[in-house]
């Protein structure tokens, strides 16, 4: 075949199928998870500075801005960005981790990314414990 | 770069039903991607039926029961049927791995498979590897030293055992196209399979090429686009760890720039 043929036929050529057909594995989904709660932050951390926003301009704004947050969205805004930060740590440790080598086989990997998930969710329980106890 | 959606040419499409074997009382579902330069379709996934009793045990058996009796237009790589080759590595049941090794019965229902991720394809199951074997050629997978001395270059049971774990690897592409850095970005990042013999190259006691091996590898790109997310080393179908060989790859990366900027 000539060669003109060969890369008519390369360009013709489909992309296999990826993402949707690998198995969503613990360990691949935590990597996603530690990108998106690491995005997800950065909206955490401009609402911590509207709030802070609020207590520095005055009484007035500041009650208004504590509204917003104590109600349900502001709540479940709360909820996420907490979640996200203890997710996003232990995430951290993780890799922090396995960059020096460490728990990388079989057991300790799965191990870890149990870890990341439940400690997440626990830490962020605990926070909402304390803080309904202590209103 | 990142891309969910596959391009238009690539989207599967649902195939043929291919009717089932006559008499037999074990059946097991098969539904297998297809796609054939010639007729300038879109892929499709066909389904298939194979009698569990005139079949061998592992999915490779399946695949080749399918030809001969089936469809003899199924194309597949395939040679040792015993895991030592890496040509039938695929996407089985949402894992890569090798057809030959992987039971039918590890599977439960339909058995799905796929060409390795992220590929061309260039008939059915079979993937273009070009790229993979140019990654392999690049990290210079030979022995580096000095001119040949008289006697072999000796080696201690020791400094042998450091290899265990790397030298194994068949080169089935199996954990670089279970990549998602490397679905991304396979154009600049080596990916696990290189990475891997890189690092048995810069364990290799015989071998002194290290230092410009580690420099090498030392890229943004080429190294850096490893982010652990450890799919290469859970699929791999000889149990090897290029995960851990990348981890300790960046650390001798990291030390050799700080001895170098002292």
């Amino acid at each position: 075949m000539a060669d003109a043929d060969t890369d008519r036929l390369a360009a013709r050529r489909p992309l296999s199928p990826h993402l949707t057909v690998f198995k969503p594995i613990l360990t691949m989904t935590m990597s996603i998870a530690h990108r998106i709660t690491g995005a997800g932050l950065y909206v955490g951390m401009a609402l911590l500075a509207l709030f802070l926003l609020g207590a520095a301009v005055g009484g007035g704004a500041f009650s208004a801005v504590s509204w917003i947050a104590s109600g349900f969205i502001g709540n479940l805004l709360v909820l996420m960005v907490v979640w996200a930060i203890f997710h996003h740590l232990l995430g951290g440790v993780r890799h922090a981790l396995w960059d020096r080598g460490l728990y990388m086989d079989a057991k300790g990997r799965e191990l870890l990314a149990q870890g990341t998930l439940v400690g997440g969710i626990l830490l962020t329980l605990l926070v909402f414990i304390f803080k309904t106890l202590a209103s | 770069m990142v891309e969910f959606t596959l391009p238009k040419n690539s989207v599967v499409a649902e195939g043929k039903t291919w009717p089932r074997p006559e008499g037999a009382e074990r059946l097991r579902e098969l539904r297998i991607y297809r796609w054939d330069p010639d007729d300038g379709a879109n892929p499709r996934l066909d389904t298939y039926f194979i009698d569990a009793d005139d079949c061998g045990p592992m999915v490779l058996d399946a695949l080749i029961w399918i030809k001969n009796k089936i469809d003899p237009t199924l194309t597949f790589r395939r040679s040792c049927r015993e895991g030592i080759c890496g040509s039938c590595s695929m996407n089985i049941g949402g894992l890569n791995t090798l057809a030959c090794t992987k039971g039918m019965d590890e599977i439960d229902g339909a058995i799905k498979i796929y060409p390795l991720p992220h590929m061309a394809v260039v008939k059915d199951l079979v993937p273009d590897l070009t790229i993979f074997y140019e990654q392999y050629a690049a990290i210079q997978p030979w022995l580096r030293a000095g001119p040949a001395p008289e006697k072999e270059r000796l080696q201690s049971p020791e400094q042998r055992a450091k290899l265990d774990g790397l030298y194994e690897c068949i080169l089935c592409a199996c954990c670089s196209t279970a990549c998602p850095s490397y679905w991304w970005n396979a154009d600049r990042f080596l990916g696990p399979a290189a990475l891997l013999q890189a690092f048995r190259w810069v364990q290799d006691s015989r071998d002194e090429a290290t230092k410009d091996r580690v420099s090498y590898v030392d890229d943004v790109f080429r190294l850096y686009r490893c982010h652990t997310i450890m799919n290469c080393t859970q699929v791999c179908p000889k149990s090897l760890s290029p995960a851990k060989a990348i981890a300790e790859l960046k650390n001798m990366a990291i030390a050799q720039d700080e001895a170098e900027s002292r």
